[in-house]
């Protein structure tokens, strides 16, 4: 449990770090999802950083690309790649795009993605190529609570749960903000868990900020139920930095070289 | 004077596709079928029916088609998914753009209904702009046959000869059916099927047969018109379209789509790069949208006949 939490100290450090060197980039919900990755990455998933396209590994597919930092900084944590190449974020010629590209070759990316409201539907892809393989690893989708006012998220929710996909989970980054303020204020996705229910998933809540909260969810969600599961989890947006928590305005911004000294100081 | 090529009678292209997915899916387990609704409509019902393990119904969601046919590419399998093309191309093109493009997968994108060939069922279902809009997608490619024959045959060249997104058009109403099956297609390569040294008619689609009748009718009037299939417009085949320019005082296009953006564009494109540059008259829909009618009247209307081709040639020739 020490460790994990550690995990995700040292994830966010990287983040900033990242962001900070980059000079643009999206921090707010790149640190909120950040015990989310420890805990996936540091416990839950199955994958061989040395062999990327491994058959059996399960795959993650981050829909809400935006929040690339904290894929890049847990994928170099977990030995998928350097974490010197961490600095070179938004850079030319780096393989760490500003959204995922795969045509840059980062080992770990399952999908180049940024287009808000695709990654559900790749997700359910994947599901039904496992499916039909015989195949009995996971697909995980991360998307936020803004992306599900994209119409096609519940194209593929009906879909996912009319083929019975029960080898896929959505987490929902459900911290309630978007670049235009409160997401219930921007356009109103609630109530979520009795849409995804009525949708035909499984629905989970939990603290997504909590690594024990976390550890029982995930626990829980891999029990099969015949249906695709779905993890609300609420999460804090700028976690861990506590003067821009909950802050909407860190949704699309870097800290600057002062403001990495002071968010470094406060993550402790 | 024998004509240049003899229908063995009428077929719709979209009969061509629905033989050429299912004689792919008995060589091919790696396909699956993605069908939208309407599956018999656009040819994906034989497969459906042949291969029930590996058809997967998605419903009147075809924004999510295509992000679902990309999570089966990424996992090695080899995705079909059709509708008609103002569905397949332009209700999903953010999703072809980003999951299918930029991830460069091997799918297969039908797109059905093309052109106002498609008839009564008037604007809403004709596919004007498809062509325009896929072939700008990097990693795309774009086919358009013009036979039921060479449909099935793309259908077998997007399965063996490509290993990105393909997006291939087809129709829906009866055509003639006219190529010899053993004519090879190959992806990338435009096809001579009338030589001639007076005039150039550069089609695709159903419009080839249309311009080798009007090639008939001006070799009447000694008038040789050399006729090109292009049945794909991306990637254009440069070399070919060079030649002509080099050969003939002016080359004609045409095609079931507008003017702008699609075939006449695309070979224009590549005759303004070329030395000696010569005028491209593009015949197509003029900017409008289509209406109700039958195929035939829509296609006189629209001034998409051999009679509209011939008029063309001769107009440059004076």
């Amino acid at each position: 449990m020490e460790i994990l939490q550690q995990k995700a100290l040292d994830i966010r450090r990287d983040v900033l770090l990242s962001l900070s060197e980059a000079g643009s980039g999206h921090t707010g919900g790149s640190l909120g999802m950040a015990d989310v990755f420890a805990i996936l990455y540091f416990h839950q998933l199955k994958y061989k950083p040395t062999e990327p396209l491994w058959e059996g590994r399960d795959r993650l597919v981050l829909s809400i690309g935006h929040i690339a930092p904290v894929l890049y900084a847990t994928l170099a944590h977990a030995g998928f790649f350097p974490k010197e190449e961490l600095c070179t974020l938004r850079k030319l010629g780096s393989r760490l795009q500003g959204h995922p590209g795969r045509d840059h070759g980062l080992p770990g990316l399952e999908l180049s993605a940024g287009s808000l409201g695709q990654g559900l539907s790749v997700g359910v892809g994947m599901a039904l190529a496992a499916r039909l393989k015989n195949a009995n690893h996971k697909v995980v989708v991360i998307c936020g609570d803004g992306e599900l006012q994209e119409g096609s998220i519940w194209e593929a929710a009906m879909s996912a749960a009319h083929h019975r996909l029960d080898n896929l989970v959505v987490v929902v980054d459900r911290n309630g903000l978007q670049i235009d303020g409160k997401t219930v204020d921007v356009m109103n996705p609630e109530p979520l868990k009795e849409k995804w229910e009525a949708f035909g998933w499984r629905v989970m809540e939990t603290n997504g900020n909590s690594i024990p909260d976390l550890m029982n969810a995930f626990e829980a969600l891999w029990i099969p139920a015949g249906k695709p599961s779905c993890l609300l989890a609420r999460t804090t947006m700028g976690k861990g930095v506590a003067s821009i928590e909950g802050d909407y305005r860190w949704h699309g911004k870097a800290p600057d070289a002062q403001e990495l000294v002071s968010f470094l100081n406060q993550l402790q | 004077m024998e004509p240049f090529y003899s229908s063995r009678g009428f077929k719709a292209t979209k009969e061509g596709f629905a033989e050429g997915l299912e004689q792919m899916g008995i060589l091919y387990p790696k396909i699956v079928g993605l069908g939208a609704d309407i599956t018999a409509s656009v040819g994906m019902d034989r497969f459906a029916r042949s291969f029930p393990e590996r058809f997967f119904s998605l419903g009147i969601a075809e924004q999510n088609c295509i992000g679902v046919a990309a999570g089966l590419a990424l996992e090695g399998l080899l995705p079909v998914f059709s509708t008609y093309g103002v569905f397949s191309a332009l209700r999903t093109t953010d999703q072809i753009r980003i999951s299918l493009c930029y991830n460069n997968l091997h799918v297969i994108i039908g797109g059905a209904h093309a052109g106002i060939s498609v008839g009564p069922d008037g604007a809403t279902h004709q596919a004007l702009e498809d062509i325009a809009v896929m072939r700008v997608m990097p990693n795309m490619t774009v086919l358009s046959p013009c036979d039921a024959t060479q449909t099935a045959l793309a259908l077998k060249a997007a399965v063996e000869q490509c290993n990105g997104p393909v997006y291939l058009r087809y129709g829906r109403s009866p055509v003639p059916d006219f190529t010899p099956p053993d004519l090879a297609f190959r992806v990338g390569k435009g096809q001579i099927l009338h030589e001639g040294n007076d005039a150039c008619i550069l089609a695709t689609g159903h419009l080839v047969w249309e311009a080798l009748q009007a090639s008939y009718a001006l070799a009447q009037q000694n008038i040789a018109c050399r006729v090109v299939n292009l049945h794909t417009i991306k990637p254009i085949d440069t070399e070919l379209i060079a030649g002509c320019t080099a050969r003939f005082p002016f080359l004609v296009t045409a095609e079931e789509h507008q003017r702008s953006g699609g075939l006449g564009s695309a070979v224009a494109e590549v005759v303004t790069g070329c030395p000696n540059p010569v005028p491209v008259v593009r015949i197509g829909m003029e900017d409008r949208f289509g209406e109700s009618g039958s195929p035939e009247e829509l296609m006189e209307k629209y001034g998409l006949t051999a009679r509209h081709l011939i008029l063309a040639v001769r107009k440059m020739l004076r």
